[in-house]
């Protein structure tokens, strides 16, 4: 299969499982500003709508696991691949148009990576000590209360906002990467797409850094 | 006539005597150089003084010294063939630099372009590419039988713009990832959009991105230095065109 073989058909996989992520991260943060109270039931009734049935949950999840699968392992190896493709560097180093953010994609991706593990330990398995579990009589878990205790931390803070850098540089380079890699670019597009990329990214960074850091700063309250 | 101001600058060079040394920079002297001349002639002058002084001339390629052939291949101070917009290094001149400088010059470096000797890169694996696929194979006809497919203008002169691609490999040079793919996107692309290609693009670009991957080349994560190396100014969306190509032939 010259999709899971070839230079191209790789980068086309990784391009749409990662934009399968976008569009999930952007769900996501539709769901979690339900924090602000826009959902009657604020975020402890949207985590109760989400959990609804458990057999589309997992479902949900075994999808989600193997577009990150696929993106990670391809990322990997194209990498691996590149890693020689100048064996030797230029004594002066000079570039026209790589930026931070093209030439780091492996180090944001592992980063993120290493938050995702973080986050699904934090709030998904609930196993990251000092989180504070309040359950009803039923035994779930109060969401509200145990997100606005863990922000109350600066650590825990600047875990999620470093992270939030790290997909912010990522989707700069991504969002655009991807559209040229499925073929979605020509001379006029562009130079649009990558100017739209910047924004969505910034506009993730700023959505989800906002929940962290108005807790933080006492605007919310559980 | 312009006056007879002279320069001399400082060349920190790439040697190596053949492909398996492990070669080193060294450092000449250019003397007496003026404006006008060109920069593989800045090189002719360096390399006279050095033939009299009995010692082995920098080797580089070359030959049209016009900007067509794409034979020129020189990273100046870091760039594929000095970094002036549009330019082969043949065609760069030492206008562009001031008395006194230091410029470093390397050969392309990538790991399917070996080093042959000193600036001499091999350049075979570009023809792989092209053995691969990179022609039409149907029969066109005679000269008069050409005009009968008519070709709309703008089509024909988008594959006119991915047909300029010299075959330099600047592209490459350029590249962190050593990939090749605004050659063979222009490669692919100067075909694909013309009728007469048509009926063997699928089998074509599977050919010879297959060919480019087997070279040694390797995956373009676009960065887009490619567009900015380029004498041509081949544009990547001829990339973007053979990826599509590539989707196509996956379901042709
Ligand atoms: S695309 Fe441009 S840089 Fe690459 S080989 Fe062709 S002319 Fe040279
Ligand atoms: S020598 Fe022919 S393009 Fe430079």
């Amino acid at each position: 299969m010259q999709l899971l073989s070839s230079s191209i058909g790789r980068k086309i996989l990784m391009a749409v499982t990662g934009q399968v992520m976008i569009l999930f991260a952007l769900v996501h943060l539709i769901g979690n500003t339900t924090i602000f109270g826009w959902l009657h039931g604020g975020i402890n009734a949207y985590a109760e709508h989400l959990h609804a049935l458990p057999p589309l949950v997992w479902a949900f999840r075994l999808f989600m696991l193997a577009a990150v699968s696929i993106h990670i392992w391809f990322g990997i190896q194209l990498t691996l691949e590149n890693s020689g493709g100048r064996p030797k560097q230029y004594a002066v180093k000079s570039t026209q148009k790589v930026t931070f953010a093209s030439e780091n994609m492996i180090w944001s991706g592992l980063l993120i990576l290493a938050f995702i593990v973080y986050h699904l330990l934090h709030f998904t398995m609930k196993l990251i000590p000092g989180t504070a579990l309040v359950t009803d009589a039923e035994g779930t878990v109060n969401v509200l209360t145990m997100v606005v205790s863990s922000f109350q931390n600066v650590f825990v803070c600047a875990i999620y906002a470093g992270a939030m850098v790290a997909l912010f540089l990522h989707l700069t380079h991504g969002i655009q990467s991807s559209s040229q890699t499925i073929g979605c670019s020509n001379d006029r597009t562009l130079p649009v797409i990558v100017r739209a990329g910047t924004l969505v990214a910034l506009a993730f960074l700023v959505g989800y850094i906002t929940i962290p850091l108005s807790i933080f700063a006492g605007f919310l309250k559980g | 006539m312009s006056d007879h101001k002279t320069m001399t600058l400082t060349l920190i060079v790439w040697r190596q005597k053949g492909p398996s040394d492990p070669g080193k920079f060294e450092t000449y002297a250019a003397k007496n150089i003026t404006e006008h001349h060109s920069f593989l002639e800045m090189l002719d002058c360096v390399n006279e003084d050095m033939i009299l002084e009995g010692k082995e001339p920098i080797v580089f390629d070359h030959d049209c010294r016009e900007g067509i052939c794409g034979m020129c291949s020189q990273v100046v101070n870091g760039l594929p063939h000095g970094g002036q917009d549009r330019t082969t290094v043949c065609q760069l001149h030492m206008r562009k630099f001031k008395d006194g400088d230091t410029i470093y010059i390397e050969p392309w470096r990538a790991r399917a372009f070996p080093i042959i000797k000193d600036l001499v890169v091999d350049r075979a694996a570009l023809d792989t590419i092209i053995q691969a696929g990179g022609y039409t194979s149907c029969h066109t006809g005679g000269v008069p039988d050409a005009n009968s497919i008519l070709i709309p203008k703008p089509i024909a002169e988008e594959a006119t713009d991915a047909a300029e691609c010299i075959g330099c490999g600047a592209c490459v040079a350029g590249c962190p990832n050593g990939a090749a793919m605004l050659f063979t996107g222009a490669k692919v692309s100067q075909l694909a959009i013309l009728p007469q290609g048509k009926a063997e693009a699928a089998a074509r670009v599977t050919a010879m991105t297959t060919a480019m991957t087997e070279c040694g080349f390797g995956n373009c994560t676009n960065h887009y230095e490619c567009q900015a190396s380029c004498p041509k100014g081949i544009n990547v969306k001829f990339i973007a065109r053979m990826n599509r190509e590539f989707l196509k032939a996956q379901f042709a």
